[in-house]
């Protein structure tokens, strides 16, 4: 028996190390382990022996038994192992540097700084308003204390449609229709188009984004609109920024204002892009004109209030360095896409 | 505008302070500072000297070979200058002073040692004139030899400028005077008169006839003078015109732009003997006239002119004077005009004729009449400085049809300090509004403030004009600054908006497109390169582009010209852009402007029917996203010649059509790339901002296994998925999940639809035959309808 269990144990071992994938192994499993295999058939020679001899001849065969099964077992995993490293080694190194099947679109950049613009606006409970980009001669001039000849039409030059209305000049012309909407107090801000009938190049446009805030209340004063316009303004360039107010004349504010703020780029000591004074002129703002409020509807006895214009445009080029206003509106895809978010 | 400091010191002490400094305050309290020229910076160690002797150079017909005592000593001079005379006073550079940044060395001039130069009146920075040397002469000074010469002469001076714009609002600060005025009120200082000839002497001599016709001219004033004999204006008074950017003419023009500059008051001298009397009015009939300039102007019927007695136009009233009656070189009797007229008037010609002077610029700003009178008399005080000779022969005359109501202002304490949001001394007000020409009378309750002329024509008319009259002399940068006391309030986002930013979203980053903005208008040019039909609309009447002239009726066109210019770009892209439209008139004569989503996209390698499914995906997807609910696409008349006329669809949610879609039509898809597909999409914004999202339903997913039936349909030409997918929701089957396409294959007339419909209960599994009627059904009224099941 001893001799037998010797020499099965012998041609297994031979089997084994020939059996070289899955299949073969199965079959040396059923050749051996199998209910008509070798160790099967073994145990058909148990009934030969008896007593002690019959129980350690069976101890004999187990232990052949578990001991191919264990063989098996660590082979089988063995071969497992052996096709996955082919498998992996069969993938290859992927290249990450290939570039996207689907390019990302883009905002335009306007869209992007008006965004922002917004966010901060919002944050500080201002509604964002919405208004036409045509207009009649009322709500461009008229209710912002322009009347008809004054001088301050010769800042602007309007596009006039045949239908005796404008393009609006100013995002101001959204004024009276909000002050309207929605009476005092009243915080809103009103991005928009607006256009001007000149000539184009790398610095003018005829198209061009701006966008006007107007906040209302009682007691608003320009200590207040100081307050206001420094920390919006730190909150846009996302730094500290120091505010200087010089008399400006708009004829929809009194007093008018010409808001500069210390040059980002020399911190204020004086630099080609401020011509040497520290100072950047930024936006136009001021206490809204008395009559202003009267034809918005508001009683002046109980609110004042104060208004600013920032040119979006203008931002959205400082803030991304773009040196062709043009750009802007040319619908050039490689300029464009360069802002996916 | 230029201002000379010098000039301004007539008026105003300012001994003792930083002019820089200064000059910077009013940026700050009144106008923007652009420009500070330091005139003369480049000049130095000129001196007073004598021309002792003059002889002419042996070997040049130009030069002359001068001694000249500088007051230390008597030096030899080799000098070129014509007027050259024994006895001449004239401004000597010695070797080592400077002159126009120049050091003189001592020199030999065409063999002769040269000690210095006799400057002429440009290197001294007085006038344009280089023909001869300074006679300082013409100054009749006593001198002292050797003295430096801006003893007697203003070589140097500080001039700034500021942009006319900023001044649109302050017809005051036009003249010098006015500026003073300011910088009195800046430093706390006292503004001294302008000195004048009381007028008041003439008043027994004849009138001068003036007769106004118009209410376009407020008022006029006339004077008569002759014997004026000295023809050239002395040097201090050219050098002041050219220091502020005006050319020296001949005495009496310069004496007039000398008090333009000075008072603000355009002045102007006709020569007696063309106009003697006046009448001021408007011609019926348009005439050519000829002005100063030497142009012929056409005049019309609303051009308020200027006539002589005889009722002959000589000048162009507030804007330029006529060619004929100008003062010439042998003029001696003068007819001064010193007048105020209505600004929009002048406004209005000087626009039409073309021509705006310093005059009509400073009309348009609406002028104080009160001004034309002290103007007069210190016209005359000046000429009389400049030539002693001359004689008043009339008195000063005027008529007039307009003044300005004196305006009052009642500023309560109370409405400045919510104005200023922090307390300013009541003194200090008072004394602001004093320092600015004001009259101040203090209150229980605040101030009684009256407004001077020269502030009242339009300039200060209520309280806030005082406020800012106020704080803008107490300085913006010495105010306190806090936040407002505001109530909280919520603040809701417009639909609109929400719209729009989700819009853009999914289109950028989930479909990669790219957002783009482009003219309200139609381009002609680049119109007629795509053969895009430019549809009658509003139209601008005034652009400066002639090829922008009529708006947009739909966002595409503009979008396509970008397509077109962007072919090169990719194999595959779509632009996007949310903006403007304007489709004609509504009723109310205004235009009819639309928000509208329009979108655009371009494929090279897939066919028209895929991109056109892909944009109808988009749009799918954005209104699922948007109102929660899925358009339908029925056919449509295409709207515009660009859209292919045979699958123009539009596109309709909740029953409403809120734009278009369509594949381009091929005369415009092969003009920007025969290789390639487009299609285009348009939809309404504010239509769709009208319509509120439907409610999310929820519906608790079936835990019963359901029952799928795969049928196959022959659809016609003329027949649609849609047909399928009414006839199955009209069958009110509760357990019918969803209708699904789950394969479409062209046949020759028409096409083959497989459709899955899957049926679900909430509270059992369905057999087979508990559906199997709701399928016969489908599949007979189908039939009914020409939809036959396929064999």
């Amino acid at each position: 028996m001893q001799e037998q269990l010797q020499a099965l144990r012998a041609q297994f071992d031979t089997a084994l190390r020939q059996a070289e994938d899955s299949t073969a192994l199965e079959a040396l499993r059923v050749g051996f382990l199998g209910k008509k295999g070798h160790v099967a058939g073994l145990m058909q020679h148990l009934r030969e022996f008896s007593g002690e001899a019959k129980k350690e001849a069976g101890l004999l065969i187990n232990r052949l038994k578990d001991d191919i099964a264990q063989a098996l077992s660590l082979r089988a995993e063995a071969l497992r192992q052996a096709e996955l490293d082919k498998l992996i080694q069969s993938a290859g190194q992927y290249d990450t540097s290939r570039p996207p099947q689907a390019p990302a679109g883009s905002y335009h950049p306007i869209t992007l700084t008006q965004r922002e613009l917004e966010r901060i606006f919002i944050g500080m409970g201002f509604a964002v308003e919405d208004y036409n980009e045509i207009v009649n001669e009322y709500q461009c001039f008229e209710s912002l204390n322009i009347p008809k000849h004054h001088p301050a039409r010769d800042m602007q030059d309007t596009y006039y449609l045949d239908n005796g209305q404008v393009l609006k000049t100013h995002t101001s012309a959204a004024q009276n229709a909000i002050m309207r909407k929605y009476g005092a107090p009243l915080r809103a801000i009103f991005p928009g188009r607006c256009f001007r009938n000149e000539s184009i190049d790398a610095c003018h446009e005829n198209t061009f984004f701006q966008m006007e805030g107007i906040m209302i209340d009682r007691d608003i004063s320009i200590s207040n609109l100081i307050y206001f316009m420094k920390t919006m303004l730190s909150e846009v360039f996302r730094q500290d920024i120091k505010v200087r107010l010089r008399p400006g004349f708009f004829p929809f504010v009194e007093p008018g204002f010409e808001l500069d703020i210390n040059c980002l780029i020399c911190g204020g000591e004086g630099c080609p892009t401020c011509k040497n004074s520290g100072w950047l002129e930024l936006c136009p703002c001021g206490m809204i004109h008395p009559r202003v409020l009267e034809m918005g509807g508001i009683d002046t006895e109980e609110f004042t209030g104060f208004a600013f214009g920032l040119g979006l445009t203008r931002l959205a080029m400082m803030r991304y360095g773009i040196k062709d206003i043009r750009d802007l509106n040319a619908g050039n895809l490689k300029v464009l896409e360069q802002f996916p978010s | 505008m230029l201002v000379s400091m010098n000039w301004v010191r007539d008026f105003v002490n300012l001994d003792g302070l930083d002019l820089e400094a200064l000059i910077h305050r009013f940026t700050l309290s009144t106008a923007e500072v652009e420009e500070v020229i330091h005139k003369g910076a480049q000049t130095r160690g000129i001196l007073v000297a004598k021309i002792l002797t003059v002889e002419k150079h042996p070997d040049s017909k130009k030069l002359h070979l001068l001694t000249v005592d500088k007051g230390s000593e008597v030096v030899d001079v080799v000098c070129g200058a014509p007027n050259v005379r024994p006895g001449m006073h004239v401004a000597f550079a010695p070797a080592g002073a400077v002159v126009s940044g120049m050091e003189l060395t001592r020199a030999k001039i065409a063999g002769y040692i040269s000690n210095g130069m006799c400057c002429s009146e440009k290197e001294l920075g007085m006038s344009d004139d280089h023909e001869g040397i300074a006679d300082l002469d013409e100054l009749g000074l006593e001198y002292e030899l050797g003295a430096p010469v801006e003893r007697y002469i203003e070589l140097y001076d500080t001039i700034f400028e500021v942009d006319n714009k900023s001044l649109t609002n302050r017809p005051d600060l036009w003249g010098i005077y006015g500026v003073a005025r300011e910088f009195a009120a800046l430093t706390g200082r006292a503004l001294g008169p302008v000195p004048q000839t009381d007028l008041n002497q003439y008043e027994a001599l004849p009138p001068v006839d003036i007769s106004v016709e118009s209410p376009a001219c407020q008022r006029y004033c006339g004077l008569k003078v002759e014997n004026v004999s000295v023809r050239k204006a002395p040097l201090p008074i050219r050098a002041r015109l050219h220091a502020c950017g005006m050319r020296g003419i001949n005495l009496l023009a310069d004496l007039t732009n000398y008090l333009m500059l000075e008072l603000g008051q355009p002045m102007h001298a006709f020569d007696l003997r063309r106009v003697s009397d006046i009448c001021v009015k408007t011609f019926n009939a348009p005439f050519v006239f000829q002005t100063l300039d030497g142009s012929d102007r056409e005049i019309d019927a609303n051009t308020l002119m200027i006539c002589n007695g005889s009722g002959k136009a000589v000048a162009v009233a507030g804007i330029m004077g006529g060619f004929d009656s100008e003062i010439k070189d042998d003029t001696s009797a003068l007819l001064l005009e010193s007048a105020t007229f209505d600004p929009v008037s002048i406004r209005k010609s000087s626009s039409r004729l073309g021509l705006r002077t310093d005059a009509s610029a400073r009309y348009e700003k609406a002028l104080d009449p009160e001004l034309t009178i002290p103007a007069v008399g210190r016209f005359l005080h000046l000429l009389l400085q400049c030539d002693g000779g001359v004689k008043v022969i009339s008195r000063l005359s005027m008529a007039e049809t307009f003044r300005y109501p004196a305006i009052s202002i009642a500023l309560k304490q109370s409405y400045l300090d919510r104005y200023t949001g922090m307390p300013i001394a009541r003194e200090r007000v008072t004394a602001i509004l004093r320092s600015l020409g004001f009259g101040v009378e203090e209150q229980d309750w605040g101030y009684q403030v009256g407004v001077p002329g020269w502030r009242a024509t339009k300039d200060v008319t209520m309280a806030a004009d005082l406020v800012e009259e106020i704080t803008r002399v107490y300085g913006y940068d010495n105010f306190e600054i806090s936040s407002t006391r505001s109530l909280l309030a919520p603040v809701r986002p417009r639909q609109g908006k929400t719209d729009e930013t989700l819009i853009r979203d999914m289109l950028v980053l989930r479909r990669s497109l790219h957002e783009v903005h482009s003219y309200i208008w139609a381009d002609k040019a680049k119109f007629r390169e795509l053969e895009l039909e430019i549809e009658p609309n509003v139209r601008l009447l005034n652009s400066v582009n002639p090829n922008h002239e009529t708006l947009r009726r739909s966002m595409i066109p503009t979008l396509l010209t970008f397509i077109n210019e962007n072919r090169g770009y990719a194999p595959k892209f779509g632009i996007f852009e949310i903006g403007r439209t304007v489709r004609g008139l509504k009723d109310n004569g205004e235009c009819d402007e639309r928000r509208m989503l329009g979108i655009a996209v371009y494929g090279r390698e897939i066919t028209e029917e895929a991109l056109f499914f892909r944009l109808r995906d988009m749009v799918d997807e954005l209104l699922r996203a948007l109102r929660h609910a899925i358009p339908v696409y029925p056919k449509a008349e295409p709207e515009h010649s660009w859209q292919h006329p045979m699958n123009t669809f539009r596109i309709e949610l909740e029953g409403q059509s809120i734009g278009q879609i369509a594949p381009l039509h091929p005369r415009q898809g092969q003009k920007i790339d025969k290789k390639a597909a487009i299609a285009v999409a348009e939809l309404d914004l504010g239509l769709l901002e009208a319509i509120a999202p439907l409610p999310l339903r929820y519906r608790e997913p079936s835990k019963f296994p359901g029952i799928d039936a795969d049928l196959s349909f022959v659809l016609g030409a003329q027949q649609a998925f849609a047909d399928i997918e009414r006839a199955a929701n009209a069958l009110d089957c509760e357990w019918l999940e969803s209708i699904k396409l789950t394969d479409v294959f062209a046949l020759e007339d028409g096409a083959s639809v497989t459709v899955r419909l899957a049926f679900a209960s909430n509270s059992k599994t369905l057999a087979r035959a508990q559906v199997e009627p709701y399928i016969e059904q489908l599949v007979q009224t189908l039939a009914e309808k020409g939809i036959p099941l396929k064999q």
